[in-house]
């Protein structure tokens, strides 16, 4: 056979694969980790995977900004229990990616080169306790619109991770409503640092859920996948419908002078996005970018001498019971 | 890179009477950090009574290229399963 005929064969071979493997995936069957995939799936699942475990743990920052200073008890066992969750959250997807043959360490160099991206709403401060507040409602409430359609991705460990990530994340909503309640219902000083955070807050949640669809890259190829399954600007609708209602609820005015029913759609409708500061924020230039970055990298390479005890101390143990054996 | 905390797969028995099963993975130095670190990532609101941890390197996974000869001899043997077996209409329980 001549080298182009092998070539070929070789192509015919790679194309049913991959026909095979897009018919799985219209019948909704799920893909395993050592199944055969096209490098373009797996490479998109540890770019979205990764980037969605990293927001988890940069996400830990600026609320782990207030557990010391949460204003009760109550309050501060909820902030601690919810970070926590996070890092289980990051834990759970990390080892999610690696199931598609790359590293831990792999995934956290592209963190902190700034290779890898996580969710650019992490890159505003929290300057008051109304903050923690609007992250939960407002924040939460935008993940979960986010995650709840990726319970029934394609790729198992994923959608197995995002179903533990789901019940755990409707506590987190509710203690941030909670705070908002208690704010919006209290002295007027309270009541305004509630209305402060949702309106620094607010623009931002709304572009958590993407660009547009019009620009928005990886739309048409994950809806394929089913690693997405609405688009941004259906999950966007979703989130101002929902959280349009609870605000009033509360008394708070949510900061959109276009904000109003439309009777004929049953939607709200709203005012123009501001996205070239969102497109500023992934770019590297929000108000804390810089400071998350290096607080995770200072993490880590601060801790670089526990990992290493560790590996020592667990050698040591394992080198004894040879010697007793012995 | 130097280093690298093994991975670990986690398995938990969520109430006794059910087996254990696999929940995910995560990095620990020794057997008795990965136990620890998994009844922190796993089992946060009472998901389990029990967890074995396994380092992942110990497990041999078949390969899903071989299902063929693995799984379709299963398939043409209809007599292990009762549907199989004809039976007066008489009889009701069986």
């Amino acid at each position: 056979m001549s080298e182009k005929e092998v070539k070929n064969i070789r192509t015919e071979g790679t194309r049913s694969l991959e026909e095979i493997f897009e018919q799985r995936i219209a019948r909704d069957e799920k893909i395993e980790p050592k199944d055969w995939m096209p490098e373009k799936y797996r490479q998109t699942h540890i770019r979205q995977i990764s980037q969605h475990a990293h927001s988890e743990i940069v996400g830990m920052l600026p609320e782990g900004n207030w557990i010391t200073r949460a204003p009760s008890l109550r309050r501060k066992v909820a902030l601690l229990a919810k970070v926590q969750d996070e890092a289980g959250h990051g834990l759970y997807l990390y080892s999610a990616c690696e199931t598609l043959g790359i590293s831990r360490d792999e995934l956290y160099e592209q963190l902190h080169t700034g290779k890898a991206k996580y969710s650019s709403i992490f890159n505003y401060p929290t300057i008051t306790w109304a903050d923690i507040g609007a992250i939960g409602w407002l924040v939460d409430g935008a993940a979960i619109i986010n995650q709840v359609p990726l319970c029934s991705t394609s790729y198992g460990p994923y959608a197995r991770a995002m179903v533990r990530v789901c019940k755990e994340e409707s506590f987190h909503q509710r203690q941030g409503y909670e705070i908002m309640t208690k704010l919006a219902n209290g002295t007027s000083e309270q009541k305004e640092m509630a209305q402060d955070a949702l309106n620094r807050w607010w623009w931002p949640s709304l572009m958590m859920l993407g660009p547009t669809d019009a620009e928005s890259v990886h739309t048409e190829q994950s809806m394929k996948w089913k690693l997405k399954r609405k688009t941004n600007d259906e999950l966007r609708q979703q989130f101002i419908d929902q959280t349009v209602p609870q605000a009033d609820l509360i008394g708070l005015t949510i900061p959109d002078p276009d904000l109003k029913w439309n009777e004929e759609t049953g939607h709200y409708d709203f005012g123009e996005i501001d996205w070239d500061e969102f497109w500023q924020v992934v770019k590297g230039h929000g108000p804390c970018n810089k400071e998350r970055l290096s607080a995770r990298v200072n993490a880590w390479e601060e801790g670089e001498w526990v990992r290493d005890a560790a590996m020592a101390y667990a050698k040591k143990q394992e080198d004894k019971k040879l010697k007793k054996a012995i | 890179m130097k280093n690298n905390w093994p991975l670990w797969e986690v398995f938990v028995r969520s109430k006794n009477g059910l087996e254990h099963r696999h929940f995910g993975s995560l990095h620990a130095a020794d057997a008795e950090m990965a136990l620890e670190n998994a009844r922190d990532v796993y089992t946060r609101r009472n998901e389990g009574v029990s967890i074995w941890v396994v380092e992942s390197k110990h497990i041999t996974a078949s390969n899903p290229e071989n299902s063929g000869e693995l799984f379709e001899p299963a398939q043409d043997k209809v007599y292990r399963h009762p549907t199989f077996y004809t039976l007066p209409d008489e009889v009701k329980h069986m």
